[in-house]
């Protein structure tokens, strides 16, 4: 590789920073002021390239493309006023958790809306009029819209920091960023502020992607990828620091565009492709950051927060009469097989509900009693998955020998990076959490040689005894019953108090004796661990296994489990996996617009039922037990 | 509760509704009720203070009365208004002025941004007088020290700067009756002093105070009346120096 093209790519890079950066500021400035990690961000930045791309169309010629720039950014900010008085002041009171659903939920229905109004295909913007042509440099054709592109960054760099430091808007974002409390009791209008400042902030995401609508096409994944990035960008340069935000997106861009100028390499022997590493590369970028600076590089660490959030009431131990019932309810599971000839499709089925039950149930062990609400939980099932079937397929391991390297697959998965995530807490868990499990399925879709890209590994199926329906289902719901039992035994035994002792107060528990950390790290790698089960199981009964069944969403359709069961009862998420597993396959299935479906679910989840089944349940229990008194 | 014979002052002002009045006020924190049915008023220009031990719920009333933590009251009045269902940031620009304890001074903003994040528009009495009304260069004259470090970042002053900028803040707001919550806690005696000359100083301009205090002797240089508050109920109420004469009173609820 020459010194040229290192340089080349270099200034590359700086172009695709500014639109990292846009969207990077507008996720901080809104985490600033309302304390809520915007999932719905890079929504926003979707919206702002389809929107130009259409406006710019309809207003055609050289004017066209710069009003459609403008017209995306106003719409999108507009709908971002929207989205603030409509949902967020709705849940600004509610447990960092809901709020990250809500926002993931109000993504998934933004989704489904571009789908509808323009389709699955991937659509190509409009070039800027004046800005098509090149200029050489070092031999090379230089786009001059990429050089104005690196322009805008630094540009908008300037104009936010003139905002917040010369102006009464800014100095009132300031302030209430600090203490929104003290702000408003100097009567600062906290509801007009917040809803400006969201919509600044999806204004700037929607900038982001205006401008690039002459550099991609836009597509339907462009929300999550660029959230992703964006999280990393932001973590990186630490929650809040706008010029963190920009040092991070150009370091992060140009790391991004070293891999792919340095291409394929060889490292003792072995052969590297850098430019498929651009993900992980990112990635351990902001690994190495949070080692180093844990509140990233231009981070402060993060003032606790002012709301004092109701504790969890104590887990309780089932009674007798409830061991009775759940052990009917096993016999009367185990006899499922004989009815296949009723049913045949049932154990398929309830192999499914199974899967979900050990994932849901793993995840809530970690969330729940474990305090640390992960957004990656599909990082764990996607190693247990690949453990297994590259163990039976390209090893000849018998399959309980598969099922038994995935879960150490995921165990050791879920020590490394369980050792980052217990240093870090609410909303950088969550991102930290989301970013592994990205991680995790950029290696499945780019290591081909191992995982099969994305075609991922065929032909996994089990052998004698577990080789038909009944079978393998029998061995599921064995499976299954291990786990529950296992991580209920774990609960109620002393480290399951020294677990929820960390979560409730990790100050007294560190002066009692109680190595929260340790205690922390070592529930998240068991958790991780089982979850491996899931993975493997669901590899063997689906025959294959691919980078889709391991992505963002299946990590989030735990969280949805966990929460419609409820997450402050042990039966919640075996409840809420089984009820969630038949709504995916009755009513989701009839749809092309499930996302939508599932985010109106999630938000009804957080908006009226927030105990999920279990917690509704047990008020209305509660309701009759105090009528029947009376 | 003992009422002192020489009691409510503001029993010969009844041609004017008092500025704030406040009626069996319960508040809490989270599921915990720290405030049991209190009821206090303040006259024009009138200064009042809220006497009791740590932990009695001097601060609670003052925040309850801001809308800070949850609270019910039967009659919560501001200026002839019913204000029970203002938002917090609506009392502020009603005239009501807060001054916080803790101080809670934006770190990251100067002296001068913290004096202007407390800007309000002048505001006009009810009577349609203009209320006094204060600048940056009026506030640099009441605390002087203020004047030199105009520049300097909210994170890098002494206590006692910071006591006289979470007052000149609310200042800033040309409030009507300030909420002004122990101005005298953890700051050198030399500055309890200048405090208690500057609220001087605001009373004789016609601000109305409503002081919280642990400190007698600050409260009896400023104050015209006196309720004393334990465990959230009312205790006492009374002329300052009625008080004064009644050393068994003060003592009871650990006034110093």
């Amino acid at each position: 590789m020459s010194l040229d093209g290192l340089l080349f790519q270099a200034l590359n890079g700086l172009a695709g920073a500014s639109a990292l950066f846009l969207v990077a500021a507008g996720l901080s400035i809104i985490f600033g002021v309302s304390r809520i990690v915007n999932l719905a961000h890079g929504s926003f930045y979707m919206l702002g390239i389809y929107l130009a791309g259409t406006l710019a169309g309809g207003f055609g010629g050289a004017f066209g493309f710069w009003a459609g720039v403008i017209g995306a950014v106003l719409v999108v900010a507009a709908l971002g006023a929207l989205t603030e008085i409509a949902l967020l002041r709705r849940i600004y009171a509610a447990p960092e958790l809901y709020q990250l659903l809500a926002t993931f939920a109000l993504a998934l229905i933004v989704n489904d809306a571009v789908l509808y109004l323009w389709g699955p295909e991937d659509i190509l913007g409009p070039r800027a009029p004046g800005l098509e042509g090149a200029i050489d440099l070092l031999g090379r054709r230089l786009p001059t819209y990429d050089i104005f592109l690196a322009l805008v960054g630094p540009a908008v760099l300037i104009g936010l920091h003139l905002l917040l430091a010369r102006s009464r808007f800014g100095r009132l974002i300031r302030a209430a960023t600090e203490d929104r409390e003290m702000a408003a009791a100097l009567g600062v209008n906290e509801k007009v502020l917040f809803t400006a400042v969201f919509a600044l902030g999806a204004g700037l995401a929607a900038l982001g992607g205006a401008l690039q609508m002459a550099r991609e096409p836009a597509s339907l994944s462009l929300d999550l990828a660029v959230l992703g990035d964006a999280f990393v960008i932001v973590v990186v340069g630490g929650l809040g620091s706008i010029p963190g935000a920009y040092v991070a997106a150009v370091l992060v861009a140009e790391v991004k565009a070293l891999c792919i100028a340095l291409g394929t390499v060889s490292v003792g022997g072995f052969e590297v492709n850098l430019s498929k590493l651009t993900l992980v590369a990112e990635f351990l970028v902001m690994a190495i950051v949070l080692i180093v600076r844990p509140n990233g590089l231009f981070g402060r660490p993060q003032p606790p927060a002012r709301v004092a959030g109701r504790g969890e009431p104590p887990l309780r131990p089932m009674g007798r009469n409830g061991g009775i019932v759940a052990l009917g309810v096993v016999a009367a599971l185990a006899l499922l097989p004989l009815a296949e000839g009723a049913f045949p499709y049932a154990p398929v089925l309830a192999v499914d509900m199974l899967v979900a039950v050990i994932f849901a149930t793993s995840l809530h062990f970690i969330m729940g009693p474990g305090g640390m609400h992960s957004f990656g939980h599909a990082a764990y099932f996607g190693l247990g998955a690949y453990g297994a079937a590259y163990a039976a397929t390209q090893l000849g391991a018998p399959t309980f020998a598969a099922l038994a390297a995935g879960i150490v697959a995921a165990g050791l998965g879920a020590l490394v990076f369980g050792w980052f995530a217990v240093r870090l807490s609410g909303v950088y868990l969550a991102m930290l959490t989301l970013a592994f499990a990205q991680i995790v399925w950029s290696i499945a879709y780019q290591w081909e040689a191992v995982t099969g890209g994305s075609n991922g590994l065929f032909g996994v199926w089990p052998d004698a005894p577990l080789d038909t329906r009944a079978g393998l289902y029998l061995a599921a719901l064995g499976g299954a019953l291990v786990v529950v039992l296992l991580l209920r035994r774990v609960l109620f035994a002393p480290f399951g108090y020294a677990l929820r002792a960390s979560r409730d107060s990790p100050l007294r528990a560190e002066a009692v004796g109680i190595a929260t950390g340790r205690v922390q790290w070592l529930g998240f790698a068991l958790a991780g661990a089982l979850c491996g089960l899931a993975g493997g199981l669901f590899a063997f009964a689906k025959g294959s296994i691919s980078p889709e069944a391991i992505s963002v969403g299946r990590s989030i359709d735990g969280l949805v489990m966990v929460l419609l069961g409820g997450v402050e009862s042990l039966l919640g998420p075996i409840v809420g996996a089984g009820a969630f597993t038949l709504l995916q396959d009755s009513v989701m299935r009839e749809t092309d617009y499930w996302r939508a479906l599932l985010g109106a679910l999630i938000l009804a989840i957080v908006l009226i039922f927030p105990g999920g089944l279990m917690g509704g349940a047990a008020r209305l229990w509660a309701l009759a037990t105090r009528r029947a008194a009376r | 509760m003992t009422d002192a014979a020489q009691g409510n002052a503001t029993a010969g002002g009844e041609a004017t509704a008092p500025l704030l009045e406040v009626e069996g006020l319960d508040a809490w924190y989270g599921a915990a009720q720290i405030l049991f049915g209190l009821s206090l008023t303040v006259g024009r220009g009138e200064a009042v203070a809220l006497l009791g031990r740590n932990g009695a719920g001097k601060s609670t009333t003052l925040k309850a009365i801001m809308g800070l933590v949850e609270r019910r009251a039967r009659r919560l009045a501001f200026d002839g208004q019913d204000v029970a269902r203002l938002p917090t940031h609506a009392l502020a620009r009603r005239g009501l002025g807060y001054v916080p304890e803790d101080r809670r001074i934006f770190t990251g903003l100067t002296v001068a941004e913290n004096l202007d994040v407390g800007r309000q528009p002048p505001r006009l009495l009810a009577d349609g007088r203009p209320a006094p009304g204060w600048t940056t260069e009026h506030l640099f004259e009441l605390f002087p020290n203020l004047a030199g470090m105009a520049d300097r970042r909210g994170g890098q002053m002494s206590g006692g700067e910071q006591q006289m900028l979470t007052l000149a803040r609310t200042l800033m707001g040309n409030p009507l009756l300030v909420l002004l919550d122990e101005p005298s806690e953890g700051v050198a005696p030399i500055i309890v002093e200048q405090m208690a000359q500057a609220i001087l100083a605001l009373k004789q301009k016609g601000l109305s105070i409503l002081l919280s205090e642990q400190n007698f002797r600050f409260c009896e240089m400023i104050c015209d009346r006196v309720y004393v508050i334990e465990h959230g109920e009312l205790r006492w109420r009374g002329m300052t120096r009625g008080l004064s004469s009644l050393p068994e009173v003060k003592s009871n609820y650990a006034i110093l």
